[in-house]
C-alpha cells in the first residue's frame, strides 16, 4: 500500500485485514476519510469493541510509530506535552557554577543551555508533532472521557494547528500531521467543539458471523465450530442484561482459554470453569447461573450449526 | 448512480434538512461533509452514508433522526411520517413568571413597599409545601431558587497549583528564578494539590406520584446545572432520560420546556429500581457516578421489585462518594419510609432529607455546598 493515503475504502478494508483487523464498512469508510482528509478520528463505543486496537492496526499498516496517550483525570501539560528535566537542569547549573561560568558575563549562555532541547522531555503529544519521519506517527489519545475539560480545550488547540509552543524554545510544528485517533467509552460527553474537529464514529458490537471471523483471524488454531459457538454465546450474554456485557476482547480471551484447555466445543463444564474470562462481576455470574447456563450453552450450540 | 454525484453539490441542502429535523449541524460540519463527499466513491450510497454520518452527526442519539432524513433526502425510501404518527406530548408546566398578574392592588405603591411585601411573602412561602402552592407562589419560588448558591463537595485533583508554602517544590519556577540570583537557589516556589468540586448527579423522579413536586424540583436542578460546574441531570420514570443538555440553558423557562420535550414519561408510571439500574449501566458505573455526589429526588414509590431497587442502589452507593435521597413526603407528619422501594433503598443512602418546600431545598443546596461533606456516612460501610 502507499504510505501516504489509501485511495479507496476497499483499500482500507484490505489493509486492515492484513493485520487481522476486520473493520465494518462504516468503520473502514470513516478511517479512510480520516486518512484522506487528515482529520482526527473520534471513536465512541462500549469497552472492548476494538477502538484502541484500530489505532494500533492503522499504525502497523502504515508502518508508522504508535504514540499512545492514556487519559486520566488531572492529566496536564507536563504529562501530555512536555516537561523540563529539572534534575539535570540543576546539575548543569551546579556544574556551571563550579566552573565559574555563572558569575561571568556568559550567564546568558548558561540560561540558553538550560532551556535547550537537551533538557526537554518530550511527552506523547509533542513527540507526535515534532516528528520529521515519514509516514507520520499515529497518535492514540485513549479514553478522552477520563480527562477533564481543560485538557479537552488544550487538545482542541493542538488539533486545529498541529503545533505546540514551548515558550522557551518556540513553536514545534508537524511537517506532516500525525494520524490522530481519539477513543471514548462515553462515561461523559466529549465537548461539541472537539467533536466538530473530528470524524465521529460509534463502534458497535459486531454481529455473530463477524465476531466468529474475528476470533478465527486472531486465533488461527481454533476450529470453525468453536469460534461460531463462542460468538453465539457472547452474543447471548450481551442480551442477558449484564452489568458488563463482554466485548470482543473478552470473547477472544474466552476462546483462547477454551483452546488452551483443549476444548473442541462449548460445553457446560468448560463454560463454568472459564466463565471468568468473559464476566467480570460476581452479580453477572449469579445472573447467568440463575438464567440457566446449560440452556444458554445449548442455544449457542444450536445457533451455530456445524459449518 | 448519477443522482449521488449531483447530490455532492447538494450537500448543503442535506445539512439544512438535518437542521430542520432538529439536529445540531454547524457550518463547519457542512464544509467537512463536502470535503468528505469529494473523497469517497460517489457511486456508492453506503460510502456517502458513512461520510455524512461521521461528519454531520456527533452523538449516537441522533443516528435515528439522521437515518430517517438520509432516507428521505437521498433515497426517498421512507415516506415522511405523518404528523399524527407521533402524538405531540402535552406537558403542562406553569413556569411562566406570573409575577405581573400576581401583583394586586399594591401595584401602584412605592417600590420600597413592594420590596417589603415581597420579603414577608417570601418568609411564608419558603416553608410552604410545593403541593399547596398556587401558580403565583410557584413562580416566585422558582425565581428565588435561581439565586441558590451551589458548590459541590471537593475532591483532590491530580493537578497542582502554586502556593507560597506547600509540600512540593515547584522546580520549574525555582530554577527559573535562581538564574536571577546567579544560579543560587534562594527563592523557593511550591505547589500543592488542587482541590476540585466533585461531580453532582441529579436523578429526578418524574412519575405520576411526584407530579406536585417534579416541576419545582426540575427548576431546582436547573439552577444547580447552571450554577455549578460538573453537574449532570437525569429524569427517572418508566425510563431514564438525560436532560443535562436541556437544563444547561440559562433561561429557566426555556430549559425546562426543552427538557419536558425530551422526557417522554412525564407523570407516567414508576420503575424506579430499573431506571436507576439503567443509569448505573449506561452512565454511572462506567464513570459518571464514580466519586460523585448523587442526589435522588423521589418519593420512593416504585412499582417494580424492591429487590431490584436494593441491588441497584447498592451498586450506585459502591461507586459514589455520597448518596443523598430527597423525599418531599418526608416532611409530612408521621411519615415513615414504608413504600417498598424507599425502604429497600434506604440502607444504601447516606443522607435522607426533605424537599417539599423552598426552605428544604435551600437546606439541600447548603448540604451540597458544605465542604465538610467529606466522609462517607457509617451506615454505608456495612456493604456486603
Amino acid at each position: 500500500m502507499s504510505t501516504i493515503a489509501p485511495t479507496s475504502v476497499d483499500d482500507v478494508v484490505e489493509g486492515l485485514r492484513g493485520y487481522d483487523y476486520l473493520a465494518s464498512e462504516g468503520l473502514a469508510t470513516v478511517a479512510y476519510l480520516a486518512l484522506r482528509l487528515q482529520r482526527p478520528l473520534l471513536l465512541e463505543g462500549d469497552p472492548g469493541v476494538g477502538k484502541t486496537e484500530l489505532a494500533r492496526v492503522i499504525a502497523s499498516w502504515r508502518g508508522s510509530e504508535l504514540i499512545r496517550l492514556q487519559c486520566y483525570e488531572g492529566l496536564d501539560v507536563a504529562q501530555a506535552v512536555y516537561e523540563w528535566d529539572y534534575g539535570r537542569q540543576l546539575l548543569h547549573l551546579r556544574a556551571a557554577e563550579a566552573s565559574g561560568r555563572i558569575a561571568s558575563e556568559v550567564e546568558h549562555d548558561v540560561e540558553m543551555e538550560l532551556f535547550s532541547e537537551e533538557f526537554l522531555i518530550r511527552r506523547p503529544i509533542l513527540r507526535a508533532i515534532d516528528q520529521q519521519s515519514s509516514p507520520s506517527p499515529v497518535l492514540l489519545i485513549d479514553e478522552i472521557d477520563r480527562a477533564d475539560d481543560e485538557f479537552e480545550a488544550f487538545l482542541l488547540e493542538v488539533l486545529s494547528e498541529y503545533a505546540v509552543t514551548v515558550p522557551e524554545l518556540g513553536e514545534f510544528r508537524a511537517s506532516e500531521p500525525p494520524v490522530v485517533v481519539i477513543t471514548s467509552n462515553r462515561t461523559r460527553d466529549v465537548h461539541d467543539a472537539l467533536k466538530r474537529r473530528c470524524l465521529y464514529h460509534w463502534v458497535d458490537h459486531p454481529d455473530v458471523a463477524t465476531e466468529a471471523d474475528i476470533i478465527r483471524t486472531r486465533l488461527p488454531e481454533i476450529s470453525a465450530e468453536l469460534s461460531k459457538e463462542v460468538a453465539e454465546f457472547a452474543a447471548q450474554l450481551r442480551d442477558a442484561g449484564l452489568y458488563k456485557p463482554p466485548g470482543i476482547a473478552e470473547s477472544l480471551d474466552w476462546a483462547r482459554a477454551l483452546v488452551l484447555m483443549g476444548e473442541e466445543r462449548v460445553s457446560v463444564g468448560a463454560a463454568e470453569k472459564t466463565l471468568g474470562a468473559l464476566l467480570k462481576y460476581r452479580e453477572d455470574h449469579q445472573r447467568i447461573h440463575a438464567a440457566g447456563l446449560s440452556d444458554m450453552v445449548a442455544a449457542a450450540l444450536a445457533g451455530a450449526p456445524p459449518l | 448512480m448519477e443522482t449521488v454525484r449531483d447530490a455532492v453539490d447538494d450537500a448543503v441542502g442535506f445539512a439544512t434538512a438535518l437542521r430542520r429535523a432538529g439536529l445540531d449541524v454547524s457550518l463547519g460540519d457542512d464544509a467537512q461533509f463536502v470535503r468528505a463527499a469529494q473523497a469517497i466513491d460517489p457511486t456508492r450510497i453506503e460510502e456517502l452514508y458513512w461520510a455524512s454520518r461521521s461528519t454531520l452527526v456527533h452523538r449516537p442519539e441522533d443516528f435515528e433522526v439522521f437515518d430517517r432524513v438520509f432516507g428521505e433526502y437521498w433515497m426517498s425510501l421512507n415516506p415522511r411520517p405523518k404528523p399524527d404518527d407521533v402524538p405531540p406530548m402535552v406537558v403542562l408546566l406553569d413556569d411562566r413568571a406570573d409575577d405581573d398578574q400576581s401583583s394586586d392592588d399594591d401595584e401602584g405603591a412605592e417600590p420600597e413597599e413592594i420590596l417589603s411585601v415581597r420579603y414577608s411573602a417570601r418568609e411564608v412561602l419558603s416553608r410552604k409545601d410545593f403541593a399547596l402552592c398556587s401558580d403565583e407562589e410557584l413562580a416566585e419560588s422558582y425565581r428565588l431558587m435561581a439565586q441558590f448558591a451551589f458548590q459541590g463537595a471537593q475532591r483532590r485533583s491530580r493537578r497542582h497549583r502554586r502556593v507560597s508554602h506547600g509540600r512540593r517544590l515547584n522546580l520549574r519556577r525555582t530554577i527559573a528564578d535562581s538564574l536571577r540570583t546567579d544560579g543560587e537557589l534562594i527563592r523557593r516556589h511550591f505547589t500543592d494539590v488542587k482541590v476540585q468540586p466533585r461531580r453532582m448527579v441529579f436523578l429526578i423522579d418524574v412519575s405520576g406520584s411526584m407530579e406536585h413536586y417534579a416541576r419545582a424540583l426540575v427548576r431546582f436542578v436547573q439552577a444547580a446545572v447552571v450554577g455549578a460546574h460538573r453537574v449532570e441531570a437525569f429524569t427517572l420514570g418508566t425510563r431514564l432520560t438525560r436532560v443535562t443538555r436541556q437544563l444547561s440553558d440559562r433561561d429557566p423557562d426555556r430549559a425546562v420546556s426543552s427538557a419536558s420535550e425530551v422526557v417522554q414519561d412525564w407523570s407516567g408510571g414508576t420503575r424506579l429500581g430499573e431506571s436507576i439500574g439503567e443509569f448505573n449501566d449506561r452512565w454511572g458505573v462506567r464513570g459518571m457516578a464514580r466519586g460523585a455526589v448523587i442526589v435522588v429526588l423521589s418519593d420512593g414509590w416504585d412499582r417494580g421489585d424492591p429487590v431490584v431497587m436494593a441491588e441497584q442502589m447498592q451498586r450506585l452507593a459502591r461507586v459514589a462518594h455520597r448518596v443523598i435521597w430527597v423525599n418531599p413526603l418526608k416532611a409530612t407528619e408521621g411519615y415513615a419510609p414504608l413504600a417498598a422501594g424507599m425502604a429497600a433503598a434506604l440502607p444504601h443512602v447516606d443522607d435522607f432529607v426533605e424537599g417539599e418546600s423552598l426552605e428544604a431545598l435551600r437546606a439541600l443546596a447548603r448540604t451540597l455546598s458544605d465542604a465538610a461533606v467529606g466522609e462517607r456516612a457509617p451506615s454505608r460501610r456495612s456493604d456486603a
